[in-house]
């Protein structure tokens, strides 16, 4: 945008004239309202382009699109609470251990025998508290959310380790529950997961632009004062942010386990650097105030891409690392230039 | 004789062992534009602060439309129609015009989804009455892309939604260019015209000149001069008036005699 930043005399106010000359358009609208998650989206169309034509044979077959639809929802359901939680001015790096955590509750239920059902029930509910526990903790003793969910991650993950002494859990009975089925299967060739990923991103898309709960994360991110003299109970926002982390990283905790039929004690490990990436990547800004759950969301598909895009465009594994960064160094050369920053 | 609205009486409110506001009287009737000027220290601060119910006065009545109020805090203050367009405007920049005009108090439904379309004409609505009308402009723009006076009018905008009677704006003209204070004095009759009151608080007597009904010079937590417009010749006079008040060379008397003069 030419009129980019502190509007604050009457010449930036006539170029923004200049400049929203179109807004009655609805098609000027929808770019103006969404260039994060656009901008995203053309990132991920030019690496497609990219590993296309380096290797069309490889990427003109669905094979490799299903093992990314495969794992990509286990990132989404990381990724998008992350977009929450970024825009209100905080940060979580505690939801690799609570994904763990609360897929260790999922697999204790299941292998004691009980159902998948009341084993989601129960991960779902640790991974809301732990984010509860993480949130308090954070907001009512003013903590940096960076340090304190740092030591959060290292604290949880220790439990866990003390607790099970680094052995895993192996569920055999979930191959044939028909939890698997609606959860974790094939239907036509697309594993079901990606439709409850890609449901989860739609319903948070929504919480996020239609909700008074994604406008109120919003505010207290912008200006958390202004939000406390309208009466916004900003403490309580910021820990409502944190509960949903807990409740995707539960989700993320149950359908990897139910991909993979066992409980590691490092699940989720993985997950720490390449979930905040997505979310950059995806255009949401580190300052708070806005973001994109849909360009998360495409965050986490470029970033589940590279590594399978990489290889499968004939290069060695050892490429991958710096095409991670690479992308990620220019989608915020594009994001930066693409969205405009007020203050 | 116009409706009273408002009315302190004799607040007093002290710091420790200092007073700012050494037993203050003022009145505010129903459509009326107060300004109220005073030199640094002289107590403004203090005094809108505690008619917005942030500070509590040591002592004093407050009354409300007639009636004294116990009790007194921000929430009784808002119940009695007052709301307070603070000096930094409590805008989330980033942020539309209406989610800025609906902040904490958004428009939804039974689970919390938000009414969008209700809002965007509410504003609309809103944004009309004051006369903050652009093509270029709508109520979904960003904060950040209005100009000084325009972010004014989104804060004006946002006190009169709740069907406030009394609007205090804080040194609302500050750092803006001339066309921008022009704007906010444009808002401030469209208010007035809808026959709210409005306590002006401003460092510039020239603009509260422009703009008010009634004067009120506050100088070291006293009620130095309290005058109708009429009775007061020009914005010049108006700032000799402070000064003698501030560095007293004649007394005070004869110096508000030569204001009335005319």
């Amino acid at each position: 945008m030419t009129h980019s930043v502190g509007a604050k005399t009457g010449e930036t106010s006539a170029t923004g004239a200049q400049a929203f000359s179109g807004a009655e358009h609805p098609f000027t609208r929808f770019i103006d309202a969404n260039r994060a998650p656009l901008g995203t989206l053309a990132v991920f169309l030019v690496m497609m382009g990219v590993f296309l034509t380096a290797n069309p044979r490889v990427f003109s077959e669905w094979n490799i699109y299903r093992s990314v639809l495969t794992t990509l929802p286990v990132a989404l359901f990381l990724v998008v609470p992350l977009v929450f939680v970024v825009t209100s001015g905080e940060i979580d790096l505690s939801f690799p251990a609570t994904m763990g955590f609360s897929a260790w509750m999922f697999a204790l239920v299941v292998q004691a025998g009980f159902s998948p059902y009341l084993g989601i029930v129960a991960a779902l509910a640790t991974g809301m508290i732990l984010g509860l526990i993480v949130g308090s903790i954070v907001v009512y003793f003013n903590l940096s959310s960076l340090v304190a969910t740092l030591g959060m991650n290292f604290m949880l993950r220790g439990v866990i380790q003390i607790v099970t002494e680094g052995k895993s859990i192996a569920l055999t009975s979930l191959s044939q529950s028909p939890a698997r089925t609606i959860f974790s299967s094939d239907v036509f060739g697309v594993p079901t997961q990606i439709l409850w990923g890609v449901a989860f991103v739609v319903f948070s898309a929504f919480l996020y632009n239609r909700h008074r709960f994604g406008a109120q994360v919003k505010i207290v991110g912008d200006n958390p004062d202004s939000a406390r003299q309208m009466g916004i109970d900003v403490d309580l926002v910021r820990v409502k942010t944190f509960v949903f982390v807990g409740f995707g990283a539960a989700l993320a905790g149950i359908f990897s386990t139910l991909i993979n039929f066992t409980w590691w004690p490092t699940a989720g490990d993985g997950y720490l650097l390449p979930a905040l990436a997505s979310v950059f990547v995806g255009g949401t800004p580190t300052w708070g105030g806005v973001g994109t759950v849909v360009g998360g969301a495409i965050g986490a598909l470029i970033v589940s891409f590279i590594q399978t895009g990489v290889v499968g465009a004939g290069l060695s594994g050892f490429y991958v690392q710096f095409f991670n960064g690479l992308i990620i160094i220019l989608s915020l050369i594009g994001h930066r230039w693409n969205q405009a920053r007020y203050r | 004789m116009a409706e009273r609205l408002i009315e302190l009486r004799n607040i007093k409110k002290s710091f420790g062992r200092v007073y700012a506001l050494g037993g203050v009287s003022l009145s505010i009737d129903k459509g009326e534009v107060v300004g109220l000027v005073g030199d640094n220290g002289a107590g403004k601060s203090t005094l809108i602060k505690i008619l917005a119910g942030v500070v509590k006065p040591t002592s004093g009545e407050i009354l409300v439309r007639g009636t004294p109020v116990s009790g007194w805090n921000a929430a009784r203050s808002r119940e009695a129609g007052i709301e307070t367009v603070f000096q930094d405007r409590a805008l989330a920049v980033q942020q539309s015009i209406v989610r800025n005009i609906f902040m904490g108090r958004e428009l939804a439904g039974r689970f919390g989804w938000l009414k969008l379309g209700r809002e965007v004409r509410e504003a609309q609505r809103l944004m009309r009455e004051i006369g903050f009308t652009s093509r270029v402009f709508t109520p979904r723009s960003i904060v950040g892309q209005l100009s000084g006076g325009e972010r004014q009018g989104v804060a004006i905008a946002r006190a009169i939604y709740n069907e406030a009677d009394l609007i205090i704006l804080d040194e609302p003209t500050t750092a803006l260019s001339l066309t921008e204070t022009a704007k906010v004095f444009h808002f401030v009759r469209q208010v007035k015209a809808s026959g709210r009151s409005i306590l002006f608080i401003g460092h510039n007597i020239h603009h509260v000149y422009d703009i008010a009904d009634r004067f009120v010079v506050l100088d070291r937590g006293a009620v130095a001069l309290e005058a109708d417009r009429a009775e007061v010749r020009s914005a010049e006079a108006l700032i000799a008036f402070m000064e003698d008040v501030a560095h007293p060379q004649r007394t005070p008397a004869s110096s508000a005699a030569s204001l009335r003069a005319s």
